[in-house]
């Protein structure tokens, strides 16, 4: 048995021969498999879907009710048997209802770890590691130049600056669906316990995220307020926004991004960032490197991001790796690139970091 | 280390200057001395470090690192301190030390033999966070590019104690880092640092275009004129210290020690006292034009062939210091006569009179603005930027004061242009597209076609700005990160009215051409892109070539 007669690639992506399905297909699909919520890993269009309840709830939230021909939830851990395969759903501690999917087959073992992340967040279910045989992984961060500080420590960044310039407004572009939810939360385990405001396009996923017993405290809109009302303030918004028509609203804005890619200086500046918070949803370097010793697979496939610095860590590791190059997820383009299927819905927004 | 780390990143991506200020006088006053002292002396230039050389950065990575990852992160990150920085592994160990201060990474260097700095280098490292490695190493490299002037930093420092940054000026430069004596006069704990500095700087004064309405309430018999030179401004101080050195500074207007740059003119300040006057290169006796000077600014040391070939001299404007004496608060026609005996006295070939323009009416002196050549400047009349139009009773005040110094510019030259490209700005501009690439036509082997010849991001109105920002926005055929290309066809695109100060070859740009200035004089809503200049038009205004 090997890992090819599980998984192969095909144009849609990622595809389970004995078990009928797509995992996260970049277009419409008879039956998908779907890891989380952001766009570029959960399109609309597709005949079947297994999924958490929670990433089946965005998906509906994002693209209405009608999302896909037929919706089966899976709560983490339970084992559902598709075409001949069994697949269980296991938390991967990126956003709200992310997962990993453990596909077993007459006793073979393959992990597709979709988006995942080991730091600590209270926003979401925290990443279980599970031993197997083959593990697919992403390389978002694949580089050892990407070593995530602590979020809290980055969240302290921020506030120091708004006491330091109380007659600012602090805009903190953050990717709407986890990212944004992850930082006011963060912000009130520090202590900031006055109202944030938040974008409109926000607002949906954040009360999403309150009735999953996601406590953000007070959120307010920041529509038709005064300009001097809006001094001193935290606001949340999509990355792009804080470069839109938008953004004119507000006195000389403090320009902050939560997104791992800050840890580069050359890329936040690109961004427009003065105040860059290396604050990221995906594993850094060594936890990559921590979670494939973890699963103790023999054979690593690496999906989206840097394949070549991991693939080679791996070989210098004595394990079995390979690049997959897949296309059409992460952010590496503009918001216009990164997600097309997903275009109508998420276009002012770049892919989760 | 970590706390100047933290600052030197915050400044490194906020544009405003006033939030730079704020920024380093939040952090001059909670860090403790000596570190922020030798903080201070590294946000105005004045840390003088054994240098580190890239080789030995590399071979430090090269014994913690993988090759292969390391080239990859290199070509990812781009620079070779921020690589390093960012995956330095932690030691197997973490040593059970605090990482180090600002104060003991200076002072244990200043001390250091040479093959000590890798050893102590690697153990800092180790005990440092990622943004205080990436400091220590831009630090022991010599380049901090954080976009803070020697200015700046005096002016956030004077702010801590409620001063302006001319009274630290006043002191500045009979001081040594880590400047204890001047943080406890500023925080009132004592007196005011002596200035024992036999060459200080001191604050220039500045003046305000002439405009119509000054002409009209102004009396010309009140005031006398000059050329505006167009060189760079400096002040060339020199005296006697207490234990019998004489020394010898040139200074930049904003107060930048720039003599290493310029030791010709340098050794020829052999006197007591302060010139204010423009640098320029002269070669026999002609003054030469801005784009020579700029081949030799920048340097922190010069070549030979630089200082024969392109040979500094100082036209001197006024005179502040004599002797002991402060001449600052007599009245500048007082002052020019000092002026005058003092570079007479001196007999210096390379440093000569800026000579007074006669006038007895405004008109007379449009006519000079007009035709330098003929009204005295002669052959260097293509050298004079305009005209300095000072009160004959006004003493020498630091800062732009108002109703004083006028400049009189020459006007500007103008082109019509079309724009191709725009980027979004920062700060307050950071939502609008408020850096505009422009080109004007030339033929092209598929016939006639644009070719950028400029940008420029500031002249334009607010309300102006909104309308070119719409047009962009609406106009956009291409993007390339904050960069956006617009429509620029004969018939679809915005022309532009350029205004700028003069032209130079240059074999950094396509055209060939590099503008200096360059502004947004009026938006031509009326032109088509058709009726914009031609590159030949301004391949006419090129100094002859050599």
């Amino acid at each position: 048995m090997r890992a090819e007669d599980l998984l192969c690639l095909d144009r849609c992506g990622l595809y389970c021969p004995p078990g009928g399905f797509h995992l996260d297909p970049v277009r419409p699909a008879p039956r998908a498999v779907i890891t989380h919520g952001h766009s570029d890993h959960a399109r609309a269009g597709h005949g079947a879907v297994l999924a958490t309840p929670e990433t089946l709830s965005i998906m509906a939230l994002r693209y209405g009710a009608d999302f896909a021909g037929a919706r089966q939830p899976a709560e983490y851990g339970e084992t559902v048997r598709i075409g001949e395969v069994d697949v269980t759903l296991v938390p991967a501690g990126h956003v709200l209802g992310s997962a990993q999917v453990l596909i077993e087959w007459r006793g073979y073992r393959l992990v597709v770890s979709g988006d995942y992340k080991r730091q600590a967040d209270p926003t979401c279910a925290p990443f279980e590691p599970v031993r197997c045989d083959a593990f697919v992984t992403e390389a978002t961060f694949a580089l050892p130049v990407f070593r995530h500080p602590s979020a809290r420590g980055e969240v302290e960044k921020l506030l120091a600056s708004r006491d330091l310039f109380p007659e600012r407004a602090h805009l903190v572009g953050a990717y709407s669906l986890g990212k944004a939810q992850r930082m006011i939360r963060l912000l009130r385990e520090a202590g900031c316990d006055e109202p944030i405001l938040i974008h409109g396009a926000l607002d949906k996923l954040c009360r999403f995220y309150e009735r999953q017993g996601v406590g953000l405290g007070p959120l307010e809109p920041v529509a038709g307020r005064a300009k001097g009302d809006l001094k001193g303030r935290i606001v949340v918004c999509p990355p792009s926004a804080t470069a839109d028509l938008w953004a004119r609203r507000f006195p000389d804005p403090v320009t902050a991004f939560a997104s791992g890619w800050m840890r580069v200086r050359a890329r936040a500046r690109q961004r427009g960032a003065e105040l860059p918070l290396v604050v990221s949803d995906h594993a850094d370097w060594d936890d990559l490197c921590e979670t494939i010793l973890d699963t103790e697979a023999e054979e690593i496939w690496v999906t989206h991001g840097q394949e070549d610095a991991l693939v080679h860590w791996c070989g210098s590791n004595g394990i079995a790796a390979r690049p997959l190059n897949m296309i059409g997820y992460g952010d590496e383009g503009e918001p216009e690139e990164a997600a097309p299927a997903a275009a109508a819905v998420d276009r002012t927004e770049p892919g989760p970091s | 280390m970590n706390r100047f780390a933290e600052l030197l990143d915050r400044l490194a991506f906020e544009p405003g200057r006033n939030n730079k200020i704020a920024l380093v006088e939040d952090y001059l006053r909670s860090e403790k001395d000596p570190d922020r002292g030798w903080a201070l002396a590294a946000l105005t230039g004045g840390l003088d470090l054994p240098n580190a050389k890239p080789g030995l950065i590399r071979a430090l990575a090269a014994e913690r690192t993988d090759p292969v990852l390391f080239a990859l992160s290199y070509d990812y990150v781009g620079d070779l301190s921020e690589t390093v920085a960012l995956m330095w592994p932690a030691p197997a160990v973490r040593p059970n030390q605090p990482p180090p201060g600002l104060a003991e990474v200076v002072e244990t260097l200043r001390s250091a033999g040479r093959s000590e700095i890798p050893g102590l280098l690697a153990r800092w490292l180790d005990l440092l966070d990622e943004s205080g490695r990436f400091a220590l190493l831009k630090l022991i490299t010599g380049a901090l590019r954080i976009g803070v002037s020697a200015r700046l930093a005096k002016t956030a420092l004077a702010r801590i104690g409620g001063r302006e940054a001319d009274e630290v000026e006043e002191v500045w430069h009979g001081l040594e880092p880590p400047y204890a004596s001047l943080f406890a006069w500023l925080e009132g704990r004592a007196g005011r640092p002596e200035a024992a500095d036999a060459a200080p700087f001191r604050t220039p004064m500045l003046a305000h275009p002439l405009e119509d309405r000054d002409t009209e309430v102004q009396d010309p018999a009140d005031f006398l004129a000059e050329w505006k030179w167009d060189g760079i401004r400096v002040q060339a101080a020199a005296g006697t210290m207490s234990d019998g050195r004489h020394v010898r500074r040139l200074f930049s207007r904003s107060g930048d020690d720039i003599s290493a740059a310029f030791p010709d003119v340098v050794e020829r300040l052999a006197f007591e006292g302060a010139i204010d006057g423009e640098l320029l290169i002269v070669i026999d006796g002609r003054v030469q034009p801005f784009s020579t000077l700029q081949q030799r600014l920048n340097r922190k040391t010069v070549t030979l062939k630089l200082l024969a070939g392109m040979p500094a001299a100082i036209r001197a404007y006024d005179l502040l210091a004599e002797g002991g004496e402060d001449l600052r608060p007599l009245p500048f026609l007082a002052r020019r006569a000092r002026l005058e005996a003092f570079v007479a006295r001196l007999g210096e070939p390379r440093i000569d009179l800026s000579p007074m323009v006669p006038f007895g009416s405004w008109q007379d002196l449009a006519a000079a603005r007009a035709d330098p050549a003929s009204h005295g400047a002669g052959d260097d009349a293509e050298a004079v930027e305009g005209l300095m139009i000072k009160r004959a009773a006004a003493p020498y005040l630091p800062g732009r004061v108002r109703g004083e110094w006028f400049k009189w510019k020459r006007d500007p030259f103008e082109v019509d242009a079309v724009l191709m490209y725009a980027q979004r700005g920062h700060g307050k501009r950071s939502s609008f597209y408020s850096d505009y690439t422009f080109g004007v036509w030339r033929d092209g082997e598929g016939g006639r076609e644009l070719v950028p010849v400029g940008k420029a991001y500031f002249g334009f109105t607010d309300e102006e700005l909104k309308e070119i920002d719409r047009f962009v926005r609406n106009h956009t055929v291409n993007r390339f990160g904050p960069v956006r290309e617009v429509v620029h066809s004969e018939n679809e695109g915005l022309v532009m009215q350029v205004a700028f100060e003069g032209l130079n070859r240059s074999t950094r740009h396509k055209s060939g051409i590099a503008m200096r200035f360059p502004r947004i004089a009026r938006l031509r809503w009326d032109k088509r892109p058709a009726d914009a200049d031609r590159i030949d038009s301004l391949m006419a205004l090129l100094p002859a070539e050599g």
